[in-house]
This record gives structure tokens, C-alpha cells and sequence, in this order.
């Protein structure tokens, strides 16, 4: 058996997937409170129960409605954005003139209430989501067998960074985004609905919430806490890449979760803290975060 | 947190002369209420809404006075009930000696998530906060001592001092009520001291602060161990009224509980965290039998207060005229 460092390559590459595959949600994640922070300065803590939504979304889609894997992925996030929209509509957006400790404080209500509403009606319990049957079954890579659905996840994930990042780097949409993320009061001044622009914003940052949790049902099991936890490991991840940038949310999610993938080969006891160390170090070393600007 | 005052001129009610003495013949009816009340309520139910209260106005030590917004205080609670517990059972400590090392351990706590936190301000001090205390609880989940999921169980009481019996619920609840009142005094003593209206200032500009020429980091890192420290000191009396220490009270969900606790009751006001701990135990009594999980209702509770009255039930009603007479004012 081939072993690199002593552990062999087998291991190491399945926990690498692994790390690549947390890392796939994680960037998902942070991107969308990258987005949703940037223009509406609310630090989205119902992101880890968007997320849920989109993974029951998806669960009931299937076992109410019949309809499947690859409409569910276009359909689950639509659900969870508009349910975005018409709280940020109806609530959230009387916010945002006070302190955004209210956003946070609002939004973590919001957290606990939708989650409660689950449980209560789901039970505690995780269930089953079958992958489609297209992405089932295992490539052998000559050095690790690659269950296929899992590399659908990274390749999934990344397509899908790579287009909100062209979004609001390329296209008019996104540069009025950017404008309004610089001075709102100047972009209404020029004709631009910016209330509106805020409302998509918050349904576009659930909604990316959402297809992270289409994506990640069949891996984990559907339940209504399965984004409660996460979230806060992906507040360590927006916390050491810095809330600026899109890019460095994407690239630090990916980096962190292949870090973690590889804790668990060499030092497993450690795996579930990694992140906050890492973040703790970054702190200390540099306050604004690895891709900020201001400290 | 920040909220300017709205103060208007037309608005302002002078509070009535006698108002202090009318407001601490208040605090005199309030003590002599909790001296009574084991006689009526359940003395358990009754330390348990202490022990939160002192929590509760622990925290709001540093959200209300300093600003800081802390989403990790589960980490002193309920780290400072870890040591105690074990100090009381495994080493044989005193019940007095055992909650001195709860504070000291959340204290010392208190220092490291506090420096490492205070590098960056608003919304990031509370992610960081959050971050930091899930990592203790990841700790909590695997050290040896705090025996995972099964916590440190049948934690004696012992005598305290070595002479009154604490296992005796008369005698241990009036112990609770003492250091209660003694956790209170301290704060009120900080919050009114040179340092507590320098933390004022920072809460209320913080770039001024600097430019006056405080080390603002310092104070803030001083306010938080405080905090810190009267969190543990709530936590070690609770491990020894339930006389056990789990991993629920390191959990996030315990910090978000103490936020709604000081947000419910009135950020900012001595008297709001009480008001919110009490609201908050009771209502989570009055849950426990129902089928209706109490996360639901904890997370529209916080909606509704973020949405309609930031001020908290004791803030707004030191808001209306018949508080403002009495000369209650809140500090944010």
C-alpha cells in the first residue's frame, strides 16, 4: 500500500474528498452571507435554517410531489428565496437604519423559530434523500474510488460560485449591487430601486442557502438541525476570510474544509476545532481577516 | 448597544423629589418579597431564576454598559459550573472554595476569548464570541473531566464554611439569595465606578474614547473578563443547586438564552436581565410539560423584541411618565 507521510494514500484521499466536499458547502455558505452582509449589513444567523429549507424543500418536493433531483435543485431555492424576500420585506427591512447587532439578534429569532417549527413538525430525526439515480455508483480513480455524486457536489458548488461571482463582477445587476454596496443613497439618487435591489439581495444570499441544501441532502441526511451547527463553522470561515471580498469568501471556504479533511487524518481529535483555531491564529495575526481590507 | 437617546425637550419629565427614597423603599419591598418567597414557591424553581438573573445581569454588564455583544457567555456559565462541580466532588473542595475556582477559571477564560475578540469590534466580536465558545465546547465534549455527554453527576453540596449545611433547601437557597445580592452590588458598584463610565464612553464613541487618550482595547478586555467572572460566579452556584454540570450549558443556544433573557427584561437597566431571566424560567416551566418545543417560542419572542420594543418591558416602562417620575432611567 502506497502511504504518503505515514498514512496511506487511500485515507488521505478520502479525506480530502471529504474536506473538499465540507469545503463545497462551506464556500456556498459564506458567499451568500458575503453577499447578503455586503449590501444589507445584517449578518444573516437564518442561514444554517435556509439551508435546512432548501434540503426539505427538496425532501418534500419528492415525497409530496413527486418531482425530482434536478427540478428540485432549480425549485428549492426559488422557495427559500422567495420566503427570503417576504421576510426581509415584512420585517427585516425595518431594521436596517438601527445597529446591526438587531439584524444579527433578529435573524438568529428567526433561526431558532424556523428550526423549532421543523422539529415540531419532523421530529428531531434525519431522513434519507436518495441521490439521483444518474449520480449514483463510484469512478475508480486508479488511486481512490470516487463516489460520483460527490464529485457532482464540488463541481456543482464551484459552478455555481463562479457564477455569482461573474454576477456581480460582470454584469450591470452586480454593478449596481457594488454601487449600492458603496452609497445607496447616491445609486436612489440615479433612478435605482434600491429597496428592491436589498430584496433580491437577501433572496439571492437564501436562496444560494437553499441549493447548498438541495445539494447536501443526499450527502447528509435531511433534519431539521443539520444547519445550526454549520453555521457557526461558517462564521469562522467569513470571520478568516473577511467579509469583503466574494473571492475570498469562495477561496477560504474551499481551503478550510480541505484543512479539516486532512485534521482528521493526522491529528482526528482535533478535527472539530480546527476551523476556530485557525481563526483565532488569523485574528491575532491579522484582524481584518486573510482577504479584508479594513481592520 | 448604540441606540442615540431620543430625548426630545417637550418629552422630558423632572422625577418627582422623593423619587429615590420612593425607588428604594421598591428595592426594600423586592428583597423582602425574596426573603418570603420559599415559603410559597418551589425553592428550587426559585434559586434557578437567581442563578439566570445573575447570569443574565453578568452579561448585560457588557452589552448594556460597554456595547459589546458577546454571543459566547455559555463558556463562563457553564465552564465555571464544570470546575466547581469537579472541585466539589473529585478534589472535596469547600462549597465556597468551589465556586471561587469556577470564577477564577471563567475569569481566566474570560481573558483569552476577550483578547482574542476585542481585535475586531460590532458584529465580528460577536461571530468571534460565538466561534470561540463553540470551540469550548467541542473541548467540553472530549476532555476527560467533564465526562461527555453524561456530565459530572450528584455534585455535593457540603457545608458551607464548614458549618451550615447546604443540603438543607432552606439554608441553600438563602445562601443563592446572598451571593445574588452580592453579585448585583458589584455590578452596580462597577457600573457606577471612573471605570464604568469610561466604558460608557466608548460604548457611546469609541473613536473619542481613543482620542482622549484611553486604551480602549484595555478597558474593553477589563469589562469583559468582569462579565466573565460574574457569569462563572452564576454558573458554580448553579452546578451546586442542581448539583450537577452538563454539556447543555456550554452550548450556543445557552448563550442566545441570555441574550433574550437581557433583551426581553431591558438592555441597559439593572433591573431588566432580572425581569427577562424570570420571564424566561418561567415561561420555560411552563413549557416543559407542553408538546410545543420551547425554540419556537423562544425565536418569535426574539423577533417580537428586535421588531417592537428594543427597550425591553423594563425600559419601556422607565420610558413612560409614571418612570420617569420615579427618576429610572436606562442607560442606552
Amino acid at each position: 500500500m502506497t502511504m504518503i507521510f505515514g498514512v496511506p494514500v487511500q485515507a488521505l484521499m478520502g479525506q480530502l474528498l471529504v474536506g473538499l466536499i465540507n469545503g463545497s458547502f462551506y464556500a456556498l455558505l459564506s458567499l451568500g452571507l458575503a453577499v447578503i452582509f455586503g449590501l444589507l449589513r445584517v449578518i444573516n444567523f437564518a442561514h444554517g435554517a435556509q439551508y435546512m429549507l432548501g434540503a426539505f424543500a427538496a425532501l418534500l418536493l419528492l415525497t409530496v410531489g413527486g418531482i425530482n433531483y434536478w427540478l428540485a435543485l432549480l425549485l428549492a431555492p426559488v422557495i427559500v428565496g422567495v420566503f427570503a424576500a417576504l421576510v426581509e420585506k415584512t420585517m427585516l427591512s425595518r431594521l436596517y437604519k438601527l445597529d446591526p447587532l438587531y439584524g444579527l439578534l433578529f435573524t438568529f429569532g428567526l433561526a431558532l423559530a424556523i428550526e423549532g417549527t421543523f422539529r415540531y413538525f419532523f421530529g428531531a430525526s434525519g431522513k434519507p434523500y436518495a441521490p439521483p439515480a444518474q449520480l449514483t455508483g463510484a469512478v475508480n480513480l486508479g488511486f481512490m474510488f470516487l463516489p460520483i455524486y460527490r464529485g457532482w457536489v464540488v463541481v456543482a458548488s464551484l459552478a455555481v460560485c463562479i457564477a455569482v461571482w461573474l454576477l456581480i463582477e460582470k454584469t450591470k445587476l452586480g454593478a449596481y449591487l457594488r454601487a449600492a454596496t458603496e452609497n445607496p443613497t447616491l445609486v436612489q439618487a440615479f433612478g435605482v430601486n434600491v429597496p428592491l435591489l436589498l430584496t433580491l439581495t437577501y433572496a439571492l444570499g437564501a436562496g444560494l442557502a437553499g441549493f447548498a441544501g438541495v445539494l447536501a441532502a443526499p450527502v447528509y441526511q435531511v433534519s431539521p438541525l443539520m444547519g445550526s451547527n454549520l453555521i457557526i463553522i461558517v462564521f469562522a470561515v467569513v470571520v478568516v476570510g473577511g467579509m469583503g471580498s466574494i473571492l475570498g469568501a469562495i477561496v477560504t471556504g474551499y481551503m478550510l474544509g480541505v484543512v479539516e479533511g486532512l485534521t482528521k487524518v493526522f491529528y482526528p481529535e482535533a478535527s472539530n476545532i480546527v476551523i476556530f483555531v485557525i481563526m483565532a491564529i488569523v485574528l491575532i495575526l491579522r484582524p481584518a481577516g486573510l482577504f479584508g481590507k479594513d481592520a | 448597544m448604540a441606540a442615540k437617546s431620543e430625548t426630545v425637550a417637550s418629552d422630558h419629565v423632572a422625577a418627582h423629589p422623593r423619587a429615590g427614597q420612593v425607588r428604594l423603599l421598591l428595592v426594600a419591598i423586592a428583597l423582602a418579597g425574596l426573603l418570603v418567597a420559599p415559603m410559597f414557591l418551589y425553592p428550587i424553581f426559585l434559586m434557578k431564576l437567581l442563578a439566570f438573573a445573575l447570569f443574565a445581569s453578568a452579561f448585560n454588564l457588557l452589552l448594556g454598559y460597554t456595547g459589546l455583544l458577546s454571543f459566547g457567555h455559555a463558556t463562563f456559565f457553564g465552564g465555571a459550573a464544570y470546575f466547581t462541580a469537579h472541585a466539589v466532588k473529585v478534589w472535596g473542595w469547600s462549597p465556597e472554595a468551589g465556586i471561587l475556582l469556577g470564577v477564577a477559571g471563567a475569569a481566566v477564560l474570560g481573558l483569552v476569548m476577550g483578547a482574542i475578540a476585542i481585535r475586531r469590534q460590532g458584529i465580528y466580536f460577536a461571530m468571534i464570541t460565538l466561534a470561540l465558545s463553540q470551540m469550548f465546547f467541542f473541548f467540553c465534549l472530549q476532555a476527560p473531566f467533564t465526562h461527555g455527554e453524561d456530565g459530572i453527576q450528584s455534585v455535593p453540596r457540603g457545608h458551607l464554611f464548614g458549618l451550615i449545611d447546604l443540603n438543607r433547601p432552606m439554608n441553600m437557597y438563602y445562601f443563592v439569595l446572598a451571593v445574588f445580592v452580592i453579585g448585583l452590588l458589584i455590578i452596580r458598584r462597577f457600573v457606577n465606578s471612573p471605570f464604568g463610565m469610561i466604558l460608557k464612553s466608548i460604548r457611546e464613541n469609541e473613536q473619542r474614547a481613543i482620542s482622549l487618550g484611553y486604551s480602549v482595547q484595555r478597558y474593553k478586555l477589563g469589562a469583559f473578563v468582569m462579565s466573565a467572572a460574574l457569569a462563572g460566579l452564576a454558573g458554580g452556584v448553579k452546578a451546586l443547586i442542581f448539583q450537577f454540570a452538563t454539556l447543555t450549558d456550554v452550548t450556543w443556544q445557552m448563550s442566545g438564552e441570555v441574550i433574550l433573557m437581557t433583551l426581553l427584561g431591558g438592555i441597559g437597566t439593572l433591573l431588566g436581565p432580572i425581569v427577562g431571566a424570570g420571564l424566561v424560567v418561567t415561561l420555560q416551566n411552563y413549557l416543559a410539560t407542553s408538546d410545543v418545543p420551547v425554540t419556537i417560542i423562544t425565536g418569535v419572542v426574539f423577533m417580537v423584541c428586535v421588531l417592537l420594543f428594543r427597550r425591553g418591558l423594563v425600559g419601556e416602562f422607565f420610558a413612560t411618565k409614571i418612570g420617569k417620575k420615579l427618576g429610572f432611567r436606562a442607560e442606552s
